[in-house]
């Protein structure tokens, strides 16, 4: 066991060494991997914000009854004991028609339109605070348009369900892309590996012949793309990180224009650590590729 | 101990190398394989370590079937072999002492016993003082003499050697010959593949005639 840990830290000094000893040949490398897997990367964390933009915006969804002009107090009066015991809703607001149009009068360039007005155009309205999902929504509306003297209800949830759908498929581009770039490195270090086997020839061949196993063989190019693609993973993590910083400056402009505080905030420490080891996966099955092809060619004869 | 019993090789094509071949080197024995080019010299010693494999017959080393070995034991076959190559296979792109490590890395040596081993077989062959040097700068006679330090790093039981002496200066071939017998003499099978007749007479060993895949009496 200790030789076999030896053997791996000898092997690992070994890459890294050989790796430093071509930086820009690594450097080249790292880069190839870093951007194709940066693509992805970056859409996926764009997705990330924008789902919790969404999460926060259906947090408690409302829904807006506007009742019939010719509804009286009783009716005013029989809805507001009816409406808390529906499933699904948890607050209700009565907004009279009087409090609309003065709310109305402080909104910007609206006073003077509704100075013009001979009487209340507004009806009266009950805001629904509701806890369900978007399928509860769908499900309360018809019952809602059901009760007497409505005349039209309306879902604030229609564009959240909208963003949500626009996410999904996002995340679908994003997981394609994914695939078709993972492909890609793994193609890179396949391409990579069989160069260092072709330099190496002579050192494989005559280790075969002095009594190296095929692990041994193996060994140093599997650590040289295991090193490869998480180096490439961590080009990624700073290629992306560095667009997120130049974009947010411009996101936080854009949200104060907005009133709203909001900017793209980066992975978590366990989810770069995930994308770090895939990266080094998707290498190391690069070079387990690579070596399986091109090792058996090197037969000392 | 190495034993041949009706050892057959044929490659792809019909060519016959070796044909009917039986013979057997006890431990400790100095062996020679004489013969002209093509006689099928290089293919006895390369059934040895299995390089190649019998065509048919019985290749016996150490008690181990050479012909139904399976491949992952063959390092650990070749492991107990030292081998001294015709076309030599020193790595250029390292020194002469990594070039006498490279046999040590994969037996689990730690490095500091490893390089005192390396040292003293470097040292066996008189070439302890070019430790820091390419292999390309040697002399024909400091390669050969690398070569075989790098065989004999391993302490193997049996050293093979193809045509040590053909690229040397008579006194060089004499110092490497005189380096075999040496280590013959402590107790190392030495089976060596030569078609220079006259340094063989000088030792009058045991020799082993080729003629076109056999064996001459």
């Amino acid at each position: 066991m200790s030789t076999w840990l030896r053997q791996h830290w000898q092997t690992f000094r070994l890459t890294l060494a050989r790796l430093a000893a071509n930086p820009l040949g690594t450097l080249l490398n790292v880069m190839v991997i870093g951007v194709a897997l940066a693509l992805p990367l970056g859409g996926y964390l764009l997705l990330q914000n924008l789902g919790g933009v969404s999460r926060q915006l259906t947090g408690n969804p409302q829904i807006t009854l506007f009742l019939a002009r010719e509804a009286g107090k009783a009716d005013i009066a029989a809805l507001q004991a009816r409406l808390p015991q529906l499933a699904g809703v948890r607050a209700v607001r009565f907004i009279p028609r009087d409090q609309a149009l003065e709310g109305l009068k402080h909104t910007e360039n609206m006073a003077d339109v509704i100075a013009t007005l001979q009487s209340n155009p507004l009806p009266d309205a009950f805001v629904l605070e509701t806890s369900g999902s978007a399928a509860e929504l769908a499900r309360l509306e018809p019952e809602l348009k059901a009760l007497p003297k409505i005349a039209h209800v309306q879902l604030d949830s229609a564009w959240v369900k909208r963003l949500e759908t626009l996410i999904a498929l996002g995340r679908t581009a994003v997981l394609i892309l994914a695939t078709l770039l993972a492909s890609g490195l793994v193609a890179v270090t396949f391409n990579t590996i069989r160069l260092q086997i072709l330099t190496q020839k002579d050192e494989i061949e005559v280790s075969k012949l002095i009594g190296a196993t095929d692990a041994f063989i193996r060994r140093p190019f599997f650590h040289l793309g295991f090193i490869q693609g998480a180096l490439g993973g961590l080009a990624a993590l700073g290629i992306v990180y560095l667009c997120m910083r130049i974009l947010n400056r411009s996101i936080l402009e854009l949200a104060r224009l907005y009133g709203a505080d909001f900017s793209l905030g980066f992975f978590g420490f366990s989810d770069c650590l995930s994308l770090l080891f895939f990266a080094a996966f998707l290498g190391w099955l690069g070079a387990y590729m690579s070596v399986s092809r091109h090792l058996a060619e090197i037969e000392p004869r | 101990m190495i034993s041949f019993s009706q050892v057959r090789k044929s490659y792809r094509g019909g060519h016959e190398a070796l044909a009917e071949l039986s013979f057997s080197i006890e431990p400790g024995e100095l062996g020679f394989i004489t013969g002209r080019s093509g006689a099928g010299k290089s293919t006895l010693l390369k059934l040895i370590p299995a390089i190649e494999r019998p065509t048919s017959g019985t290749v016996l080393v150490n008690g181990q079937n050479i012909g139904s070995m399976r491949r992952p034991a063959i390092p650990y076959l070749r492991r107990n072999l030292g081998l001294i190559f015709q076309d030599q296979k020193l790595l250029y792109d390292r020194s002469v002492f990594e070039n006498v490590m490279l046999p040590l890395a994969f037996t689990g040596h730690a490095h500091k016993d490893a390089a005192r081993r390396a040292r003293a077989a470097l040292d066996k062959v008189g070439l302890l003082a070019r430790e820091k040097a390419n292999p390309i700068t040697l002399s024909g006679g400091e390669q050969q003499r690398l070569c075989i330090a790098r065989a004999v790093v391993n302490r193997p039981g049996i050293l093979l050697a193809d045509e040590p002496t053909a690229s040397l200066d008579s006194a060089s071939a004499a110092e490497v010959m005189e380096m075999f017998r040496s280590f013959n003499q402590v107790g190392v099978t030495v089976l060596i593949a030569t078609h220079d007749e006259a340094l063989v007479e000088r030792l009058n060993p045991r020799v082993l005639a080729l003629k076109q895949g056999r064996l001459e009496s």
